[in-house]
């Protein structure tokens, strides 16, 4: 980092050795390159291992022999890494020693001309030039000062006995922008040290405190976990639920997390999401209201991007959670008929469940309530998806055409994002622990032209979610296939509905018709609603109801080649069973029968489908989101930063040292003039640089042609010297 | 001269006035166009401007007028890039909607849709570096024309320019017409950037061949630095019609910052003469070093990883993974074969190309720019980061790479100002440094998650 510029005399003892050489190596460049060499190696490390995660994840993924061993080389926390704290802390001992030895050296420079300089010594540059003026000395100072006080030289004269010495030079900040430069690494790496938590860990150490390892309410966590409003310096996270009040921060060090007492409590009034109608989140705020312990209260709002300073304390909005939201839901059974049963929980809490007839116990476990829902309903459109795909090959004047115009997105674009309402997510989880994921939607979408429910399910987390998609009823309800689920359970509803058919679509003058019908559709039902016992004996346990259970028995009664007729039949019979099912429920209810119109029938075939695979739903109850109460909470950062003004100084420094030291070319400029016997004078001149540039042999050619114009003696070729010229 | 008795010595002051450098008209009527503008601006939108567009507004002028004053070029740049967008914006207007202007006009009016809209402009700009590119070329292959092309190429990379900053204004423009509230900068997307890198990139070329005219050869450096220009077209072109990724997209909260609109365009003058100066690198190691040592360095060398990468991918990597290596293997094998066709070349092109001194200055000047810009855009990144993250500094994979660029370069100018490296060793570095910011600009976006994932590749 630095150029030697003046070599100290070399010490004799062997201690004084050793030090003046472990100092020697400690501010070479080299030493500087190969700790910056270093510290680039680190970082790449860290940014291609995935830092601070769960042990678990190095464990998958590199084995447990290597993710050992990563983990004591600090490859999970790369940057706080004793190994790399030691080698950023050499980095500032070189640069420090750098300036330490450069400063004085540059300080003296800035306050000298270089006056002094024997004429002879100007022949040593490689920049210079001579020549015969006719002009007196005098006249000859006189214009040297018009050439080069404007053009920014600040120079001094000497005047000696056989002519006059002009030390001029121009562009000295480009040393101190050497110092800005090198003292701004020195702060920041200092500030940055300040503000990381080397000083939490110290104090943890000092104070005899530990990290907190495990669970459970803030208030039970121990004083020995704690750190007071008096820690200078700390980066923590803060948890707040809409409508309540938090005064502690945690703050996650690699053993544990340590609890932050803050000095003013912190409110949620109220957490505010906004989303365009591209579905892209516009605006996260939080209103808040905060209480200092002498009463005083203070209103804000936080918002990402404009954090609020309090006490010192910075606030940041991080993130926002759900806040323990009050959903109701309702419960209806699957596996049997019954009344809906009504549950009520916040977003993070459980309730047991009792699975009556299969006496199985089940915990209902909340996980999360989202209001709005903003989906690019294209995807789920069979009609949108035939107009993206075409299957013709794509027209080259066409597809320009789309790249020209506007950056705005198609209008036709915008309306496939659609906000489809709030949904729920739970968990039923079983008593050996297990867990299935439910994701339903509140309200129906249209799909295909179809209302329909979008009920989701998931055996693990890294698995999509597959939807059922039960049809919405005229009363844009999930009732009626809700209705005709249950009374599929239902044997006397069942004999009704087939009897009922039976009479309806028997011409009324083949009465014998009606029995085999009747038949027919029973065992339609039957076999559709797993009450058949043969088709429930049924090995395959997915074939045992639903369509499947339908075509097993074909295969096994029917003959190959009757079977697509005999299937036809049946499904007709089916259908037709269905909505007399329906019906009969809906009698007993006191309500109409269904219209016959084209709706009821598309509704009754999406009904049909789905509730053959409502078969394989994997839960004995299907729960609908009633209603909801949203409560959010905000995750704030708070933190006490009071090494950012050292960086920030830092920074400024060394945006200016560089600009300094990259464009500013220091030179300075010698001018002897001798008196000639004619009465004219002989200029001598000669420049030096601290370093060879274009720019510097062009101005050099400008000043020489200005001084001497064509009285220059032509330059002689000289060596060009690797470094600066001779001082 | 007696050293023992010390001579007396007084400042030098210059007894009469000095005459400043003598500014032409042009520069005053330009003064005045942009003082004018700015007037009207202000008086017209002041009741809707908050303190930093108020500041951002005030401050441009004289930043403009200095710049044009600096290089005279700028001046009709500017004022040709303002009435061209003003030109798009009257068509535009012409037509409202329920929310400003109707955007659809784009597609209806010919002068819109055909040379004016944001996204026609921008295509213009990508076939005009293509054409300045061919034209660069081709002037290493013809005999007396060769000069003629040559200068030609720069005109059409002056065209690409102005298309490009007209195509950025008008996209600003159009992107205030779809909505409140959605209205920003061009510079927050990859698509956005990419543009504001080939301006940047050539307006610099542009600037060193004007610098150094009259330096015989220079201009044939445009020949290797629009190839880069040239690629990065060649991506924004992919990123448009496979990724559609040319739609205006409204700031999320993250991006809502005044810090964005300087950090963003302060890190592309430093990507861009960061590979400005290793093309140049590359131009100076064809002249300079043996046949042997460039098959080995730029072919064989490249050859091994892509044999490497290819083993990677044998051996079974996640599908992802898999799909990045090939990515990046398919960039690797087109340099290689760039690479072997210059090499096989080289004769033609040393013929041609500045003297190796020139070569040398242009690769220190525009390190030195794009240092410079590089500190200032971290900085700034730093600010930034401590308003929106909570930290001026979080180790995020992006933050992290920039001081590996940084850090990299650092270490180019230490060896070049201290310790005098020269020659082909710099030069190298300067070639492989491109590697380095090529990874921190797209390669941690492509390979690696983190804060920065604004441009998901």
């Amino acid at each position: 980092m630095s150029d030697a510029l003046t070599p100290p005399a070399r010490p004799t003892a062997p201690v004084q050795r050793w030090l003046h050489n472990s100092i020697e190596l400690l501010s070479s460049m080299r030493f500087a390159i190969a700790l910056l060499t270093v510290i680039c190696i680190a970082s790449v490390i860290g940014t291609v291992v995935q830092q601070n995660q769960p042990a678990v994840n190095y464990v998958n993924e590199f084995g447990p022999f290597w993710a050992e061993f990563f983990r004591r080389l600090g490859l999970y926390a790369v940057y706080s890494a004793g190994w790399f704290l030691v080698i950023l802390g050499f980095l500032v001992a070189s640069t420090t020693l750098c300036i330490a030895r450069n400063a004085p050296k540059i300080l003296h420079d800035l306050r000298t001309f270089k006056e002094n300089l024997r004429e002879s010594a100007l022949q040593a540059f490689h920049h210079k030039g001579r020549g015969e003026v006719p002009e007196a000395p005098a006249a000859a100072l006189d214009r040297i000062a018009g050439m080069l006080t404007p053009g920014g030289w600040k120079a001094r004269v000497q005047d000696r006995p056989n002519g006059t010495m002009v030390a001029a030079r121009k562009g000295t900040s480009n040393r101190l922008g050497y110092l800005a430069a090198h003292s701004a690494i020195v702060l920041v790496c200092i500030g940055g040290l300040i503000d990381g938590d080397l000083i939490v860990r110290l104090q943890l150490l000092l104070q005899d405190k530990t990290p907190y390892v495990g669970d459970g309410q803030v208030a039970d966590v121990p004083a020995r976990h704690r750190l007071g409003t008096d820690n200078p310096t700390y980066r923590g996270n803060l948890f707040v639920a809409e409508g309540s009040k938090e005064r502690v921060a945690l703050i996650t060090l690699s053993a544990g997390v340590v609890l932050q007492e803050l000095p003013f409590d912190i409110e949620l009034k109220k957490f505010t999401v906004e989303y365009y109608d591209t579905g892209m989140p516009k605006l996260f705020a939080s209103d808040v209201v905060l209480h200092d312990r002498d009463g005083t209260t203070t209103t804000a709002r936080i918002k990402v991007n404009e954090p609020l300073v309090h006490r010192g304390v910075t606030i940041f909005q991080s993130g926002f959670e759900d806040g323990g939201s009050r959903v109701r839901l309702k419960g209806h059974p699957l596996d049997r008929t019954g009344t809906p049963l009504a549950v009520e929980g916040n977003i993070g809490s459980s309730v047991p469940l009792v699975s009556q007839s299969a006496g199985e116990k089940l915990q209902l476990e909340f996980t999360e309530l989202r209001p709005t829902n903003v989906e690019n309903m294209a995807d789920g459109d069979p009609a949108a998806a035939e107009g993206g795909t075409d299957a013709r090959g794509v027209n080259f004047s066409d597809s320009l055409g789309k790249h020209l115009g506007s950056g705005a997105r198609n209008p036709e674009d915008r309306k496939t994002q659609q906000n489809i309402g709030p949904s729920i997510s739970y968990k039923l989880r079983d008593a050996a622990g297990q867990a299935r994921e439910f994701h339903n939607f509140m309200v129906p979408v249209t799909l295909g032209g179809q209302r329909v429910f979008l009920l989701g399910v998931r055996n693990s987390p890294d698995e999509p979610f597959r939807y059922l998609r039960p049809p919405a009823d005229a009363q844009d309800s999930l009732d009626d296939w809700l209705r005709m689920r249950s009374s599929l359970n239902d044997r006397k509803l069942r004999e009704t509905a087939a009897l009922h058919y039976a009479h309806l679509v028997t011409p009324k003058h083949q009465p014998d018709q009606i029995e085999p019908m009747r038949q027919a559709t029973l065992k339609a039902l039957e076999l559709f609603s797993g009450a058949d016992p043969q088709a429930a004996a049924n090995p395959d346990p997915t074939a045992r109801n639903g369509m499947p259970a339908m075509e097993a028995f074909l295969r096994a009664r029917v003959p190959a080649k009757d079977q697509p007729r005999a299937a036809e039949v049946m499904m007709q019979v089916l259908g037709g069973g269905m909505q007399a099912l329906l019906d009969g429920a809906r009698e007993r209810q006191g309500l109409q029968p269904l219209p016959v119109i084209e709706a009821t029938q598309k509704f009754m075939v999406q009904a049909v489908l789905t509730l053959s695979d409502s078969y394989a739903y994997p839960a004995p109850l299907l729960f609908t989101l009633d209603g909801f109460d949203q409560i959010q909470a905000s995750t704030f950062q708070v933190t006490r930063t009071p090494g950012k003004m050292l960086v920030y100084l830092g920074c400024v420094l060394l945006a200016l040292g560089v600009c300094a030291m990259l464009y500013v070319r220091e030179r300075r400029l010698w001018i002897w003039i001798e008196p000639t016997e004619t009465g004219g004078s002989r200029l001598t001149m000669a420049m030096s640089v601290t370093r060879q540039s274009l720019d510097n042999d062009r101005e050099f050619d400008t000043l020489r042609q200005t001084l001497l114009g064509a009285a220059a003696e032509p330059p002689v070729p000289a060596e060009r010297p690797a470094e600066s010229a001779p001082a | 001269m007696d050293t023992s008795t010390p001579l007396t010595s007084r400042p030098l002051m210059a007894s009469g006035a000095s005459s400043g450098n003598r500014r032409s008209t042009f520069d005053w009527v330009f003064a005045a166009i942009l003082l004018a503008g700015a007037g009207y601006a202000l008086q017209r939108y002041h009741a809707s401007m908050d303190g930093y567009e108020l500041g951002i507004l005030l401050a441009s002028v004289p930043a403009l007028i200095a710049l044009g004053w600096f290089w005279g070029p700028l001046r009709p740049l500017v004022l040709g890039v303002g009435a061209g967008a003003l030109m798009a914006m009257a068509m535009y207007l012409q037509t409202p909607d329920n929310f400003g202007a109707d955007l659809a006009a784009g597609e209806k009016r010919f002068f819109l849709k055909y040379l004016l809209s944001s996204q026609s402009a921008i295509l213009w700009m990508g076939v005009l570096v293509f054409m300045s590119t061919l034209a660069y070329w081709a002037g290493f292959f013809a005999g007396k024309a060769s000069a003629a092309l040559q200068r030609f190429g720069s005109q059409l990379a002056w065209g690409a320019v102005f298309m490009a900053l007209l195509g950025t204004m008008v996209r600003w423009f159009e992107s205030h017409q779809i909505g409140p509230d959605i209205g920003h900068i061009p510079v927050s997307n990859l698509y956005e950037v990419f543009v504001l890198f080939i301006w940047v990139t050539t307006l610099f070329l542009l600037y060193y061949e004007q610098r150094y005219a009259g330096r015989q050869g220079i201009r044939a450096l445009g020949a290797f630095v629009m190839l880069v220009v040239s690629a990065a077209v060649g991506f924004l072109v992919w990123y448009t019609l496979v990724r559609e990724a040319h739609a205006i997209q409204p700031l999320v909260p993250a991006l809502q910052s005044w810090w964005m609109k300087i950090h963003v365009p302060a890190n592309f003058v430093g990507y861009g003469t960061f590979s400005l100066a290793a093309m140049v690198a590359l131009a100076y190691l064809l002249k300079t070093t043996p046949a042997r040592t460039l098959w080995i360095g730029l072919v064989a060398v490249p050859g091994a990883v892509l044999a490497l990468m290819a083993a990677f991918w044998l051996v079974g990597l996640s599908a992802e993974t898999q799909q990045a290596v090939f990515k990046g293997g398919r960039m690797i094998a087109g340099c290689m074969a760039f690479f072997a066709f210059a090499i096989a070349l080289r004769q033609r092109l040393n013929d041609r190309t500045p003297s190796v001194e020139v070569l040398d200055d242009v690769m220190y000047k525009s390190i030195a720019v794009g240092f410079a810009f590089f500190t200032i855009a971290t900085i700034l990144g730093a600010f930034w980061a401590a308003e929106a993250w909570g930290g001026y500094w979080s180790w995020d994979p992006k933050e992290t790479w920039a001081l590996i660029v940084w850090l990299n370069y650092a270490a180019w100018l230490h060896m070049r100002l201290m310790k005098g490296l020269r020659g082909a060793m710099a030069a190298w570095w300067a070639l492989v440094g491109l590697l380095v910011t090529t990874f921190a600009f797209l390669g941690v976006n492509m390979f690696l998650t983190g804060l920065h994932s604004y441009g998901q590749l």
